[in-house]
């Protein structure tokens, strides 16, 4: 195939820990007939080997977006980066050729989306679709691909991989198509995987086996892994880290069990309110009131300051950003940020 | 996929029996008496007449007269015109004339229409795609009768590359003006279509994740957009063909060309009931068979057909 050189080596050279990706105030806009909608404003993220860092928002915080910037699938037009570096092992991926780029795609970083159904060729069978991936990227024989494409499915535990390669997307079970996703992404071991929604179109029960699955491969392979998610139940077992996004930037950071048990953002606050609890049984359901900002027209000032229960004069005016949180006693949090000025009484009180 | 073939086919045989009735007895209900009319301005002696539509069966119940004809039909008789030649002779001068008119005009707004699709979808907004839009709503909008004449004033009047009518329909380099007329407007909507099968198809998710896993964009056009985007345009490429066996009255008469159509056109004037029920019988047949190919290919190429 193209004799383009990968960034970075082989996988074995990755020490868990190595840094792997940097985004740096990274800026999307979408010309549509409306005006300019800014999804993504000054996101800056980080992930490492073997670490999972989980993306949460709602629709339109600019997590997806972020995403397709990174892997170079952002529709342009009508997207546009206007700002920002995302750094893969030190090379700007925004800068690079396109044939460098594509090297990338697939081999070094790889992409798992929500919706496996229609995110797979509904008119090629799954062992095509998998063995494809050897075939582009190391030239083996058809033969080869189908075997490969095998070992795959049966690596992502589908029953009876052998009989079923020739079969097509919508004779698998839903659980099984994202399985086959999974196997997809895994195909050719990348440093990082950035799973959009992984489980958000599966039954409950599918959900936990295929975030287990995934987890599980992730530490064989010591990966990089972006877990995009609105749901913070997903997470909470699989992610080292988390990123709270609210429209196009991000408002909070912390270790995954740190931002559930004290979070550090009205709106973080907010999210783990609303999540459904047993002992609350009868109760009514809290929720966040109002609705995710415009993209056209986000507010000035803090952006979730229309629907934020503390917001004060300042919150209007006044963008806050993103800015270490300190403990009680002004000991360092380690990795906690938080984009609210009165992140403390949200932290302490 | 066997089931389905056997399904498909035990299909065509209420259609098949059903359209050919209606023609019949749409046939024979025309106004006025084929067998006086062959007379002339003469008077008619009524025991000839009566003697004649004996011999064709004209004096039976139209039911009888159906089962009749298609009994015969089964045994390959497809009965005689009134002027005493066997029809099936009459179709066997005309349906290869007809036929390779249809091929060429079918491979002409094949191959144009599907290449000015692909260009214009995989460029949308460009000038390219802005011209096969102009010039397919053109081809559209103007009647094919005035196609035909504007194509014979050019090419046969002003440069004087063919001759205005085709002098002898065997001759396939005869055939090429009239064959490009008749291929035209259906090469606009398999160009339009093309293009819009495309377009939606590029906005794919599947297209997104061709792109992620790294594919060479030749790759992600040839194995996962074409054979998406042009199921719909097979569908429509497979009837047209059909259509086009059906002969083309109004092109087949400008250009002189003795096909089916012309035939069929004489036949409907007077009022010649074997020969336009044998014509379009066999034109049923052919369009049962067309619409069974184009199933058949749909579900070769959409596996989701193939195992409902």
């Amino acid at each position: 195939m193209d004799a383009v050189e990968v960034v970075g080596g082989g996988r074995a050279s990755l020490a868990p820990g190595t840094p792997l990706l940097e985004v740096e105030d990274l800026h999307v806009e979408f010309h549509t007939r409306d005006g300019v909608a800014k999804a993504v404003n000054g996101v800056s993220y980080a992930v490492s080997a073997g670490e999972t860092l989980a993306v949460l928002g709602e629709s339109g915080s600019g997590k997806s977006v972020t995403a397709q910037a990174i892997m170079g699938i952002l529709d342009m037009p009508p997207g546009r980066i206007t700002a920002g570096r995302v750094l893969f092992r030190g090379e700007d991926l925004l800068t690079m050729s396109a044939n460098a780029r594509r090297a990338v795609r697939g081999r070094r970083i790889a992409m798992i989306f929500q919706d496996a159904l229609s995110a797979l060729n509904p008119v090629l069978s799954v062992g095509y679709q998998l063995g494809e991936m050897f075939r582009v990227h190391h030239g083996v024989t058809r033969k080869e691909a189908r075997e490969k494409a095998v070992e795959l499915m049966e690596r992502v535990r589908i029953p009876a991989a052998r009989q079923r390669v020739g079969d097509f997307p919508h004779q698998f079970s839903g659980g099984m198509r994202q399985r086959i996703m999974i196997a997809m992404a895994l195909s050719l071991e990348p440093d990082l995987i950035i799973a959009d929604e992984p489980t958000t179109a599966l039954d409950v029960t599918v959900q936990a086996q295929v975030m287990d699955l995934l987890a599980e491969l992730q530490a064989e392979f010591n990966m990089g892994l972006i877990l995009i998610t609105h749901d913070l139940g997903v997470v909470a077992d699989v992610a080292d880290k988390i990123a709270v996004m609210y429209a196009g930037r991000i408002v909070e950071t912390a270790p995954v069990h740190e931002l559930y048990a004290r979070p550090a953002h009205p709106y973080t606050r907010g999210l783990l309110d609303s999540i459904p609890r047993l002992d609350q049984k009868g109760q009514d359901l809290h929720a966040i009131k109002g609705l995710p900002p415009n993209l056209l027209r986000i507010p000035e000032g803090c952006a979730f300051n229309p629907r934020c229960e503390r917001a004060r004069d300042r919150c209007l005016a006044e963008l806050p950003s993103l800015v270490p949180v300190v403990g009680e006693h002004g000991e360092e949090l380690v990795g906690r940020r938080s984009a609210c000025h009165y992140w403390h009484e949200t932290l302490h009180g | 996929m066997g089931s389905y073939v056997l399904r498909r086919v035990l299909q065509m045989i209420p259609v098949f029996f059903g359209t050919t009735l209606l023609i019949f007895v749409m046939v024979y209900s025309l106004p006025g008496d084929p067998v006086t009319a062959l007379f002339g301005d003469k008077a008619a002696d009524p025991a000839v007449v009566a003697s004649i539509k004996h011999t064709y069966y004209l004096d039976q119940p139209i039911w009888k007269q159906y089962l009749h004809y298609m009994g015969n039909l089964f045994q390959g008789d497809f009965g005689t015109s009134f002027t005493g030649r066997p029809v099936s002779d009459i179709m066997a001068d005309a349906f290869p004339v007809t036929i390779r008119l249809a091929l060429m005009a079918f491979v002409f707004e094949m191959v144009l229409g599907l290449a000015l699709g692909v260009l214009s979808g995989l460029k949308r907004g460009s000038i390219a795609d802005t011209l096969v839009l102009i010039l397919t709503l053109v081809v559209i909008s103007i009647p094919v009768f005035v196609l035909a004449y504007i194509a014979q004033t050019v090419f046969a009047t002003n440069l004087g590359w063919v001759t205005p009518t085709v002098q002898d329909s065997y001759d396939l380099t005869q055939l090429v003006l009239p064959a490009t007329v008749l291929g035209s407007l259906s090469l606009a909507y398999v160009a339009r279509l093309t293009r819009t099968s495309i377009g939606e198809n590029l906005r794919a998710d599947y297209i997104r994740t061709a792109v992620a896993k790294g594919l060479p964009r030749r790759t992600i056009i040839s194995r996962h957009l074409l054979r998406n985007s042009l199921i719909p345009v097979v569908t429509f490429l497979g009837t047209d063909l059909g259509a086009l066996m059906g002969g083309a009255i109004v092109t087949e008469g400008i250009f002189n060309v003795q096909g089916i159509g012309n035939v069929l056109y004489r036949a409907i004037n007077q009022k010649e009931g074997p020969t336009v029920v044998g014509i379009v019988t066999v034109l049923v047949i052919v369009y049962l068979v067309a619409s069974l190919l184009v199933d058949l290919l749909y579900a070769v190429l959409d596996p989701r057909i193939r195992y409902a």
